[in-house]
């Protein structure tokens, strides 16, 4: 890991001031991510501005039609927090079916959606629920959020602060996880909205995306049996030594059945 | 560089430090608290598992200037005097270790699962020590000391 000059602000505008001041500087949430980077050199930023400290940005609040999960929240927290488990229980599965255990005490929620890596679980819920991304600058839909490979619509001096996530009248999430790393070869999250079905895929493209026909097929029927036939492009899916584009276009069949079983 | 202070094992330390050293350098090449081992340096083999504020990280993916003001427990600050912790105890016991290497991680990681499930199933060791290696793959003897040490 090459030096940087650290930072520890205790407020989001002092984050932002601190941040466009550096010539290369990155923000620091978990560092589950960046770190590990780091050290392999694939990143190198002149400056850390660590977010740690600033207390605004951490807690969950939930009221009757949304949860509100601040962008520093650790994924063991989110995982164990009553309040999800009762609001949005697929969402509780989720966070806690991160990593391993000493990656859920440290990585956050806002670093797993800004760094939008295309096996990173969150993404799928993002978009599987229709959450909106809130930065400093403005709110931001999911569906316009994710824009590609470790690429999202956040701009130069945006942070996440929070993410709310709506409450469905019911949500599942499965993943087939990549059996050495953990990470989702592919994940669907699937929930039935006040603005209809919805359904999240992450690990099968570059980004998080949604599939059109399955949310139409579960608006009529709500079972496992309505999307069995759906045939899910594999067009642009990612391929790697652990599994080709149609091997995961096939995987995101399955662990669609899967997550709407799961559904509660 | 800055000046990095935390408390670990109950000792105040306070050491001045590259802004990129890592946890667990500051603990075994500064400290020279070497109980805490480095398997991976990736994230994957949680040999490097200390408590952070009673929680468990691995130290090899956490800057020391991240844990400013922090309490930070090593395998080292474990024992009282000669008494084992219960943990470690129950290591002995079960012959929870062959070669060593994963076990400062393997006893830290355990004192945590049973902090969050006090009567851990086999099922539930198991699946919680999934970031934790042991290259010698004395699983049996690890989950089985985890789930019956005298907490
Ligand atoms: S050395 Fe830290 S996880 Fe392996
Ligand atoms: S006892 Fe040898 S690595 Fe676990």
């Amino acid at each position: 890991m090459y030096d940087f000059q650290y930072h520890r602000p205790a407020s989001v505008d002092d984050a932002i001031k601190t941040l466009n001041g550096t010539s290369d500087g990155k923000i620091l949430s978990g560092g589950m991510t960046l770190l590990p980077t780091m050290k392999q050199r694939l990143a190198s930023p002149s400056d850390l501005v660590d977010l740690a400290a600033i207390a605004a940005l951490r807690g969950i609040k939930a009221d009757a039609k949304t949860v509100r999960i601040g962008a520093m929240t650790v994924h063991y927290d989110v995982h164990a927090s009553a309040d999800v488990k009762k609001a949005i229980p697929a969402l509780s599965v989720l966070a806690g079916g991160i990593g391993d255990p000493m990656v859920r005490h440290r990585g956050t929620i806002g670093g797993s959606i800004a760094n939008s890596d295309p096996s990173a679980d969150y993404p799928a819920a993002v978009i599987g629920l229709g959450a909106t991304i809130t930065t400093n600058k403005r709110d931001i839909a999911a569906d316009s959020f994710f824009k590609g490979l470790f690429e999202t619509a956040l701009e130069p001096g945006e942070v996440i602060t929070a993410v709310t996530f709506p409450i469905p009248k019911r949500a599942g999430y499965a993943k087939f996880r990549q059996p050495a790393s953990r990470y989702a070869m592919v994940g669907v999250f699937v929930a039935e909205t006040a603005s209809g079905v919805r359904v999240g895929v992450t690990g099968a493209g570059p980004c998080a995306y949604r599939v059109k026909a399955m949310e139409d097929a579960l608006a009529k029927n709500f079972s496992a049996d309505a999307i069995k036939d759906i045939k899910v492009p594999s067009d642009g899916l990612n391929a790697d030594i652990h599994g080709s584009a149609e091997y995961r276009a096939h995987l995101v069949n399955v662990m669609a059945q899967r997550a709407v079983a799961a559904a509660k | 560089m800055p000046q990095v202070s935390m408390t670990v094992n109950g000792k105040a330390a306070s050491i001045a430090v590259e802004a990129r050293t890592l946890l667990v350098e500051y603990l075994r090449d500064h400290m020279r608290l070497t109980g805490t081992h480095v398997g991976c340096d990736t994230t994957q083999c949680g040999a490097c598992t200390v408590h952070i504020d009673g929680k468990a990280v691995k130290s090899c993916t956490i800057l020391a200037v991240q844990c400013e003001g922090a309490k930070v427990t090593t395998i080292e600050g474990l024992a009282q005097g000669d008494k084992l912790h219960p943990m470690q105890e129950s290591f002995k016991e079960h012959h929870g270790l062959q070669c060593g290497f994963c076990t400062p991680g393997m006893v830290m990681a355990g004192i945590d699962i049973r902090r969050r499930h006090p009567n851990a199933s086999e099922e539930t060791v198991r699946h919680e020590l999934e970031g934790n290696i042991c290259r010698c793959t004395g699983y049996h003897n690890i989950v089985k000391a985890i789930m019956h040490a005298k907490m």
